[in-house]
């Protein structure tokens, strides 16, 4: 046990990263919960002062709020269990020994590394235009009419795009716990008469769980503020509008930073919900 | 039933040949132990036996039926590995009924085989805990459960042991040979540890880097060891093996004597060394004696009272007909 000096000689060596992890994230709250109370226009006349709830109430009963809230869900969604269950797979197979193996890791890797803004240039412009795209060639080699992408399919593109960028994060993660299994449990259910499906459901998936669970976290949290990918593709159009380009269009496009902020706020407390329950799932997994 | 033949079984991995070919039998019923130093090959030969590794060359018969290119699961065996390698996930009742549950049998008769396996190993008031929640001896003896409930024709052992504290080993020896006991079935062993492979064989094997060295019941391998390995592996304290001229006067290369048999004298003896390191274990006392000219050191054994300081004089008599003589290849000579 640590000594009461050595306590707080802990305390005064965590004091700097604390105050200033507190800072970071408590002044931009506070702000965000002022401007969120106030009538704020920097071009039409800047502080026009307190406004109350109004800017929240507006917010909500926007005509874009729920189709907002819907197209996050759907992306969210859409690429978690993408990258899940494409991620589970991959790991599996990349665990095999193969020729090339180090190669081939680094390959799949690679995606994380290019920048979204870039990832989706390319995949808008080389693989989904409807014009010259890759995908529009394979569209037309099987006689058919290639896609629209970003307007028929608009929510759908971006879901592939984003599921993209994070298969390498899903994959490498569930394959690092996938070399942690012990190989005789694998050998000691082959003795038990499992053939190779069930050793997966009743070995495998579960030995997988808890990196399952971290890869929802870690991914749901990142993805709910997913802005790049949107930007450049479809600039928020075709019902792509997810929570966080809403609050960019209020604060940046119509230059409302009352409005904006009140968006902010639910978004925090959208976040928060999610956090709790991905916790109590993550704290269940932890327990055993 | 569980006859179990290997014949002309040869394994190699790439280039390199771990088994040379191998004629075994071990006959129903039998406890037969393979033991030998680490990276003997012990181990991979029970995985060729278990099917969990397939045989370069050669075949490995199962009561007279050929199953070497059998999967694991299709020829009757169950085993028990180092680690238990229990299912972490999976409630201890679960665990032991999961190769119940793969061969399709009906739930009444998955619990009533689970309930009589777990009354065995007195596990019944742990039924619905995780592997994570017991003590080494009882992850152990789900093991041991979870491989009783297949009925399987012979039980396959993997230094179940070697994870477990000493006082708990000793327990656990007595009760896998009271199961063995019980059920009456061939039961293969694997340890590099011979104290378990005399007290629980009916037939030991010696390997060495892949080859039989010596297959024989335990007292006919410390009573007559077919080679200097095999008289240095077998026995505890090791075997004294001196070269030279004393082994010369008895016509062979090497003599081997055991520290229980050479007698102790403070004033009279055929040799005469100096007392090193004495180690007091109560019932005996063993002393490691050096300066003799004939080995670096002589081990032997003493009664528990017999005081002999470090440095003291010490002269050591064998008894000449428990002397085992072997030639320049180590082979012994009848």
């Amino acid at each position: 046990m640590a000594t009461q000096h050595s306590r707080s000689a802990a305390r005064m060596m965590m004091a700097p990263a604390v105050v200033l992890l507190l800072g970071w994230m408590l002044v931009p709250l506070c702000m965000t919960l002022y401007f969120s109370f106030k009538k704020y226009l920097p071009l039409r006349g800047g502080d026009l002062g307190w406004v109350g709830f109004d800017n929240y109430v507006r917010f909500v009963s926007s005509s874009s709020f729920w189709p907002s809230v819907y197209a996050t869900l759907i992306i969210v969604g859409g690429v978690l269990a993408i990258t899940v269950v494409l991620g589970v797979l991959l790991a599996i197979l990349l665990d095999q020994p193969m020729w090339g193996q180090g190669i081939v890791r680094m390959l799949v890797i690679a995606p994380f590394f290019v920048m979204p803004t870039v990832s989706s240039l390319v995949w808008k412009n080389m693989f989904m235009d409807p014009n010259y795209g890759l995908l529009a060639y394979l569209w037309r080699f099987f006689g058919a009419e290639p896609v629209q992408w970003m307007s028929q399919a608009s929510l759908p593109s971006i879901v592939m795009i984003v599921s993209w960028q994070w298969l390498p994060f899903a994959t490498l993660i569930l394959l690092t716990a996938i070399q942690s299994l012990d190989s005789e449990q694998l050998e000691a259910s082959e003795m038990d008469g499992a053939p190779v499906i069930s050793r997966f459901w009743h070995i495998i998936l579960p030995h997988l769980s808890r990196a399952i669970t971290v890869v929802i976290l870690i991914q749901t949290i990142f993805l709910l503020s997913i802005f790049a990918e949107i930007f450049v593709t479809t600039g928020g159009a075709f019902g792509t509008k997810t929570l966080s380009y809403l609050i960019f269009q209020r604060v940046l496009e119509s230059q409302n930073v009352g409005l904006g902020s009140a968006g902010g706020v639910y978004a925090i407390i959208l976040a928060n919900i999610v956090a709790i329950f991905l916790m109590r799932i993550v704290g269940k997994n932890l327990d055993n | 039933m569980g006859r179990i033949v290997l014949d002309n079984v040869t394994k190699s991995f790439g280039n390199a040949q771990v088994i040379p070919p191998l004629q075994l039998t071990i006959e129903d019923g039998e406890f037969a132990v393979f033991v030998g130093p680490s990276g003997c090959g012990k181990s991979t030969l029970l995985r060729l036996i278990a099917g969990l590794e397939d045989v370069t060359s050669g075949k490995i018969e199962i009561d007279g039926k050929d199953v070497s290119g059998l999967a694991p699961a299709k020829r009757g065996l169950a085993m028990v590995f180092q680690s238990y390698a229990l299912y972490p996930h999976m409630t201890v009742r679960k665990n032991i009924a999961f190769p119940l549950k793969m061969a399709g049998l009906a739930r009444a008769e998955i619990k009533k085989r689970v309930d009589n396996a777990a009354a065995v190993l007195n596990l019944t008031d742990y039924l619905d805990r995780r592997p994570g929640q017991l003590s080494g001896g009882q992850r152990q003896r789900v093991a041991i459960g979870r491989a009783i409930v297949r009925e399987p024709a012979a039980f396959l052992f993997d230094e179940p042991l070697s994870n477990l504290d000493a006082a708990l080993r000793v327990g656990m020896r007595l009760e896998i040979s009271e199961l063995h006991e019980r059920l009456k079935s061939t039961m293969i062993y694997v340890t590099h540890d011979q104290v378990e492979a005399m007290t629980m064989a009916d037939k030991i094997v010696v390997l060495q880097a892949g080859v039989i060295e010596q297959v024989g019941s335990p007292l006919e391998l410390y009573r007559a060891p077919r080679n200097t390995f095999v008289a240095g592996f077998i026995g505890s304290p090791k075997m004294n093996l001196i070269d030279g001229p004393e082994a010369t006067k008895r016509d062979a290369h090497t003599i081997g004597i055991r520290p229980e048999h050479i007698a102790v004298s403070s004033d009279s003896g055929s040799w005469k060394g100096k007392v090193n390191v004495s180690e007091h274990l109560g019932s005996d006392t063993f002393f490691h004696v050096q300066g003799t000219g004939l080995a670096d050191s002589l081990t032997v054994r003493a009664d528990g009272e017999v005081s002999f300081r470090h440095g003291d004089d010490i002269y050591l008599t064998p008894r000449e007909e428990h002397i085992h003589r072997f030639d320049a290849k180590g082979l012994r000579i009848a």
